[in-house]
């Protein structure tokens, strides 16, 4: 199927010199829910700006829904929806207004009906009349959601969506990004949340320093790169790791209760059943065993920390040279 | 060609005026009375007449368009600052709206906002003095012509300007001043030279000149000049646009 977004050896260079996206490739597939995570700074925003025609590129090619999103923007745009990190909102204005206004900006006819369902599944109905000055952080981040939303994009970007939310929002946000993927949608969202991609996402795209560091289907992802976690739960605490067991990735907690055991789950060797006899031979007992995969946190920060360390020994051997 | 886009903001626009009717509307056409009252009955019933009109009269103009052009500047250079301000202009920018339907709407509503200020003015200058428009079709094409090019010259200093400071620069330190030397309350024919040679680099003189015609008959300048120096200016302004649209400057990065 062809992707409703494609991204091609796009490169951002801001007028200072900073280069802010190097050469990235990315695909995003009709109807999916694809998280970009990064650092501060990596290139997020600058991606989905330009993707939007807020910011200029500086080379490569972008097509969405099949437009080029330079020569046809027109078509591009009409189908692409941007609910932004920063609460902008014409405050003076009424909800009602402004998501009209955001339906007409965008080519679309007035169409109170479905304006009116869209105010109702974000529960805005009741603060349509409503100045948005008025209204609480959370009712704001809705209300960018329905101006989003206004014109029927068949792609929505997410930029942050629930940064600054409750729990019991952020939850809501997340049945309706489901209910709107459901209905057919694209979704592209970053976050800072890894529980949120975790939680949400088809497909994760790692960015640092401007560089696509990797996109992956997520659960493939977790089970790709995820190490195990054995913990081991002692009836009576130990000082340190015996010196028997030294030479195994074993730690100790804290308070001494639980070794933790580390492992691939790719390895066709998880090193469990060794560990179990040695331990039998140390005459080291346990009361409790479990085991836990790694989030995708973990991931997530084991690539960026990977990918630092990389650049730092290219630049240290192009410094020595 | 995206209507609904231009009507869009237009009528974004329009509803601020609504919400600020005491700042947008009532507020110039009570200082302009003002004026009217007092170099227009008090003062100017004592003054003599200038090129056969009376003083009263011979202001209106001039008041007219001191109004217009700073109305036009202040009500198109806030209506794009503002979004840049508040973050809002997100929206614009991602929309499927061209850089000549953004100025349709924005310069549209702010130029439209000046006409009908400077109509009002004119309504209520007659409750002061008499006054005749001799040339009616001049009169309304020089009030649109200058409202549309001060509106963009309006919209460039919005998109120029970084702070509310700067907002305000060009239209008290540089408009005001130009229009109250550029014969508002006086014909240039009675400066002494060089100062009468000096005004005419005064592109606000033509703008005055020009409407006066409109309402007179009788002009500093003559009426073709006038009217080729809006133009230019409009054309200036026009560039001026279509170079921010191309470059992003101060609206894309």
């Amino acid at each position: 199927m062809e992707p409703i977004i494609s991204v091609k050896g796009l490169g951002k260079t801001y007028a200072g010199g900073f280069t802010a996206l190097k050469n990235v490739d990315l695909e995003i597939r009709r109807g999916e829910i694809f998280a970009l995570l990064g650092p501060n700074g990596a290139g997020k925003t600058t991606l989905i700006s330009i993707v939007c025609g807020i910011v200029n590129p500086s080379g490569g090619s972008i097509h969405a829904a099949g437009h080029d999103i330079l020569r046809d923007f027109r078509q591009a745009r009409s189908e692409i929806g941007l609910v932004p990190q920063e609460l902008a909102t014409d405050s003076f204005e009424s909800v009602w207004a402004t998501v009209n206004f955001s339906r007409g900006l965008f080519g679309k006819a007035p169409n109170p009906a479905y304006i009116e369902k869209l105010l109702r599944q974000l529960s805005l109905w009741e603060k349509k009349d409503s100045k948005i000055m008025a209204l609480s952080g959370g009712m704001k981040r809705r209300v960018m959601i329905a101006k989003a939303l206004s014109h029927e994009p068949s792609i929505l970007f997410l930029d942050e969506p629930t940064a600054g939310v409750d729990v019991e929002l952020r939850q809501d946000m997340w049945e309706m990004v489901r209910g709107l993927r459901e209905s057919g949608v694209t979704i592209i969202l970053t976050t800072h949340y890894i529980e949120e991609a975790e939680e949400m996402a088809d497909r994760v795209g790692v960015i640092n320093r401007g560089e696509l560091v990797l996109v992956e289907d997520k659960n493939t992802l977790m089970q790709k790169m995820g190490e195990k976690e054995l913990s081991l739960h002692l009836p009576e605490p130990l000082p340190g790791v015996p010196e028997t067991l030294a030479d195994l990735p074993l730690t100790l907690s804290d308070d001494g209760s639980q070794l933790v055991y580390r492992f691939d789950i790719k390895s066709s060797d998880t090193g469990i059943a060794e560990l179990l006899r040695r331990l039998n031979e140390a005459s080291i007992d346990f009361r409790d065993l479990h085991t836990r995969e790694s989030s995708l946190e973990e991931i997530f920060v084991g690539l960026v920390r990977g990918a630092r360390s990389e650049s730092e020994e290219q630049l240290t051997k192009e410094a020595q040279e | 060609m995206n209507w609904y886009g231009i009507r869009a903001i237009y009528k974004f626009e329009m509803a601020r005026t609504w919400r600020t009717l005491m700042q947008s509307i009532a507020s110039p056409v009570l200082s302009t009375s003002l004026y009217f009252i007092v170099f227009g009955a008090a003062i100017g019933s004592r003054m003599g007449d200038i090129d056969g009109i009376s003083y009263g009269a011979f202001i209106i103009p001039g008041l007219i368009m001191l109004s217009l052009l700073s109305e036009s500047i202040s009500n198109a250079s806030f209506g794009i600052f503002f979004p840049k301000f508040s973050g809002t202009i997100y929206e614009v920018l991602s929309a499927p709206v061209s850089t000549f339907e953004i100025v349709a709407g924005y310069v549209g509503a702010a130029a439209t906002k000046s006409m009908v200020l400077g109509c009002l003015i004119l309504i209520t200058a007659r409750f002061f003095v008499d006054y005749e428009i001799v040339h009616p079709f001049w009169m309304l094409a020089f009030l649109v012509l200058t409202a549309l090019t001060f509106s963009m010259f309006g919209f460039i200093i919005g998109v120029w300007a970084d702070d509310f400071q700067k907002l305000q620069v060009i239209p008290l330190m540089v408009i005001t001043p130009l229009t109250f030397l550029g014969g508002a309350f006086y014909s240039i024919d009675m400066l002494p030279e060089p100062w009468r040679t000096v005004t005419l680099f005064n592109p606000v003189v033509y703008l005055i000149s020009g409407f006066r015609w409109a309402f007179y008959g009788v002009a500093d300048v003559n009426v073709g000049i006038s009217l080729g120096m809006t133009l230019l200016f409009l054309l200036l302004c026009m560039t001026g646009i279509w170079w921010i649209f191309r470059t992003g400057y101060r609206i894309k990065t």
